[in-house]
């Protein structure tokens, strides 16, 4: 491997506060009970700033100022509310640096993916919506699609601003207000986004921000003055919330876990294939509910794929977030190592074979390096369980019969990927994979006009494109 | 031969409709509708009728949209073919005339749904986007009392390639639906029937790990259908909640009843020479 001179992203671009508030009805303020919790930088450990707790009281003076607002909100054209969309998406690409910075030091994925995937995708999410605010009779909803009222969002950690996009927007778009959780670990990005609204002068209450751990989320979700709840997260946390609703009358969606296949035919090209594969598991640190973490190999080629990707792997440049030479960063948090520990070390113990390229990490801050198992059954927890890491499970077939038997043998469906260069193969497996997204020959691609979302245990309704603005639309 | 004056009628035994077969209830039990004693399903049923809609569900959503609106063609034809003992079991004409015509409404949307609710997504670099329609899987159904409203909760579950296990709760008219079905050449398993009590056999079709979606089109609004909401909330399936208010199925469907019973797949293909 070549050795690269250090090319570290200047993090003076982001000036940070040492404390920031609950962003309700257009000003920061602390929670009621004063609490705060600590975010910090995975990468080193460092606590980059303290953040409000918000509590129930504080949830409810958010749904409060939602609501008000709902009222005038949705009664403006929808013209308007397009110019106020394009404007933030304009100053998000105006501070994307910013933003792309501040991502990485709270998150601790890579710069290059922060700069180069989330905040592009980020501000082309509200472009995308902002154009519909004012086309919504012609969206095939009926003539006269009303919003919904109130939205209660709760986003992950992994991609926490493109998260807050995939909500915001579409809510927005379609006449409503929000009032939003960012994750515990990565609340950075959405107080930072707060204050993209003030630039744009977007009304007081449009858009809440609700700092704190599951607690806040669950009151959140469960206020009677929510009309609409979105989630993405874990299926465990999504049941939960499924359950809490029913009988409420709520709308729901839910953006859940994923085990997906990525299954290469004896056919594909086989240096490209590795390029997908890589990207599928290793990308975002593998922390990705749609990445490729079941390898599935056809037997025939089975050999030389794993030689080809063991070779590609010793390539990957594991380390400082900031670095724009970084392939794989910092493991989110202390609690998602541990879990990411625990399953592969359960992976050996059940027999599978372990490997990882010789990588030095940190000694500081929260690190794995990329992992595969060969030898993998389909009885095997790494098989069945997301390790939401980068731990690739690898698993063999003959038969494209045998590969889409194996591919749907899980209660998940979000994602799968085929490569191959017979197109009537890959329509014929495409058809009979049961996920909601399929990549042929490109893995983890993602825009704002294409819909997202899951078959079965991976959650229900569609993200992006003509598609989501279904959820917000009564 | 002579003709006696005092010959019996012959009665109609009201069975299940389960694998396209009209079995008795495992549980070998019975109630009583309007004189005739009628099948009373049981959680075996249930669960029989969950594997035949299974079993089922490869070979309808594989076939052509072409073909099952074909079938559902059929089915109208056969409705109207027995009209009169509709008429017999008191439904009103209007009603059952209503019925037909909506078999022949969701039969032309077996082919067009796919080109409305799916399309090419212009995505912002070099690839094929589509997305298309699928069904869910299988589908448990709390159906209305009424034939029109069996119809508009089955209808629009099957255009669509979804397999169903109905709980119905007026049986005879139910049955005698399944007896249209199975002239039909709907396969056996698409649509199950299950006559009885559904308090006593929806929770189980809730929880089924193997169902995909429940319609609560036809329960009361209340405990019991927030309960069973929750219920599927433990394998995620998607739920069709009770109307709000008694809006009656004379209006026009709209999408919704086949959209809540569809999947959106995404295939991404790149383009290059």
């Amino acid at each position: 491997m070549f050795s690269y001179a250090p090319a570290p992203e200047s993090r003076s671009v982001v000036s940070l506060a040492s404390c920031y508030g609950l962003f309700i009805d257009g000003a920061f303020e602390p929670a009621k009970d004063g609490g705060t919790f600590p975010t910090v930088n995975p990468a080193t450990e460092e606590v980059l700033a303290e953040v409000a707790a918000a509590g129930p009281e504080d949830v409810d003076r958010a749904v409060a100022a939602a609501r008000r607002a709902f009222t005038t909100w949705s009664a403006l054209p929808g013209a308007e509310r397009a110019k106020y969309l394009f404007r933030i998406a304009r100053i998000i690409q105006e501070r994307s640096r910013e933003l792309a910075v501040l991502e990485s030091l709270d998150n601790g994925k890579p710069i290059r993916e922060s700069r180069d995937v989330d905040l592009p995708l980020v501000a082309a999410h509200f472009f995308y919506y902002a154009g519909w605010a004012d086309k919504l009779a012609y969206a095939g909803f009926g003539p006269d699609p009303r919003p919904v009222g109130v939205a209660g969002q709760v986003i992950p950690w992994n991609f926490p601003l493109l998260m807050l996009a995939w909500k915001v927007a579409p809510a927005l778009a379609t006449g409503n207000t929000v009032v939003l959780k960012p994750a515990e670990t990565t609340p950075l990005s959405a107080l930072f986004f707060a204050d993209v609204c003030r630039q744009a002068e977007l009304p007081a209450g449009v858009v809440n921000i609700v700092t704190g751990a599951g607690g806040t989320g669950a009151h959140l979700v469960r206020h009677p003055d929510v009309d609409k709840v979105a989630f993405t997260g874990s299926t465990d946390v999504g049941r939960e919330i499924a359950a809490a609703v029913a009988g409420t009358g709520k709308r729901v969606t839910l953006e859940l876990g994923g085990k997906a296949a990525n299954i290469v035919f004896d056919d594909a090209p086989i240096d490209q294939a590795v390029e997908g594969v890589v990207n599928g598991i290793f990308f975002n640190q593998g922390h990705v509910c749609c990445a490729g973490s079941r390898l599935l190999l056809q037997e025939s080629v089975a050999e030389d794929f794993l030689t080809a990707l063991k070779r590609r792997m010793t390539t990957l440049r594991v380390g400082d977030p900031l670095d724009k030479n970084t392939d794989v960063g910092a493991i989110n948090s202390a609690a998602q190592l541990a879990r990411i520990t625990e399953l592969s070390e359960i992976g050996s113990a059940e027999g599978a074979e372990r490997w990882s390229p010789d990588c030095p990490l940190p000694d500081r801050g929260f690190w794995f390096a990329p992992t595969i198992f060969t030898g993998v059954t389909q009885a095997h927890r790494i098989a069945r369980e997301e390790i939401f890491g980068p731990v690739l499970s690898v698993l063999t077939f003959r038969t494209p019969a045998e590969a889409v038997e194996k591919a749907n043998n899980t209660p998940y469906g979000l994602s799968a990927g085929i490569w191959s260069e017979k197109g009537s193969r890959i329509l014929a497996v495409a058809g009979r994979l049961r996920a909601g997204v399929i990549w042929a020959n490109t893995f983890n691609k993602f825009d704002p006009a294409s819909p997202f979302g899951g078959y079965k245990e991976s959650g229900y309704g569609r993200e992006g494109g003509r598609h989501g603005l279904e959820a917000y639309l009564a | 031969m002579p003709k006696s004056s005092t010959r019996l009628t012959v009665r109609k035994t009201y069975k299940l409709f389960i694998g396209g077969k009209f079995p008795r209830s495992e549980s070998g039990r019975t109630f009583v509708v309007n004189g005739d004693n009628v099948a009373l399903a049981s959680r075996k049923d249930a669960r029989d009728a969950v594997v035949a809609a299974r079993a089922a569900f490869g070979g309808w959503s594989g076939t052509t949209a072409y073909n099952r609106g074909q079938v559902l063609y059929r089915i109208a034809e056969m409705l109207q073919a027995r009209r009169a003992e509709f008429k017999a079991l008191k439904v009103p004409g209007d009603e059952l005339d209503a019925a037909v015509d909506r078999w022949v409404w969701y039969a032309g949307w077996s082919d067009k749904i796919a080109q409305v609710a799916g399309g090419a997504n212009p995505v912002a670099g070099p690839f094929l986007n589509v997305s298309t329609p699928e069904p869910t899987g299988v589908v448990a159904v709390i159906a209305p009392t009424s034939l029109l409203g069996l119809v508009s909760v089955i209808a629009p579950a099957i255009v669509t390639g979804n397999t169903t296990v109905v709980l119905a709760p007026e049986p005879q008219t139910a049955i005698t639906l399944a007896e249209v079905l199975a002239t039909s050449d709907v396969p056996g398993g698409v649509v199950n029937i299950l006559t009885g009590r559904y308090p006593e056999t929806a929770p189980w079709l809730a929880t089924h790990a193997d169902v995909n979606a429940l319609d609560l089109t036809g329960a009361e609004p209340g405990e019991l259908a927030a309960e069973l909401e929750r219920d599927a909330a433990g394998t995620l399936k998607r739920v069709i909640r009770p109307p709000a208010g008694s809006s009656g199925f004379d209006a026009d469907p709209g999408l919704r009843p086949m959209t809540a019973l569809l999947e959106t797949k995404t295939v991404w293909h790149p383009k290059g020479y």
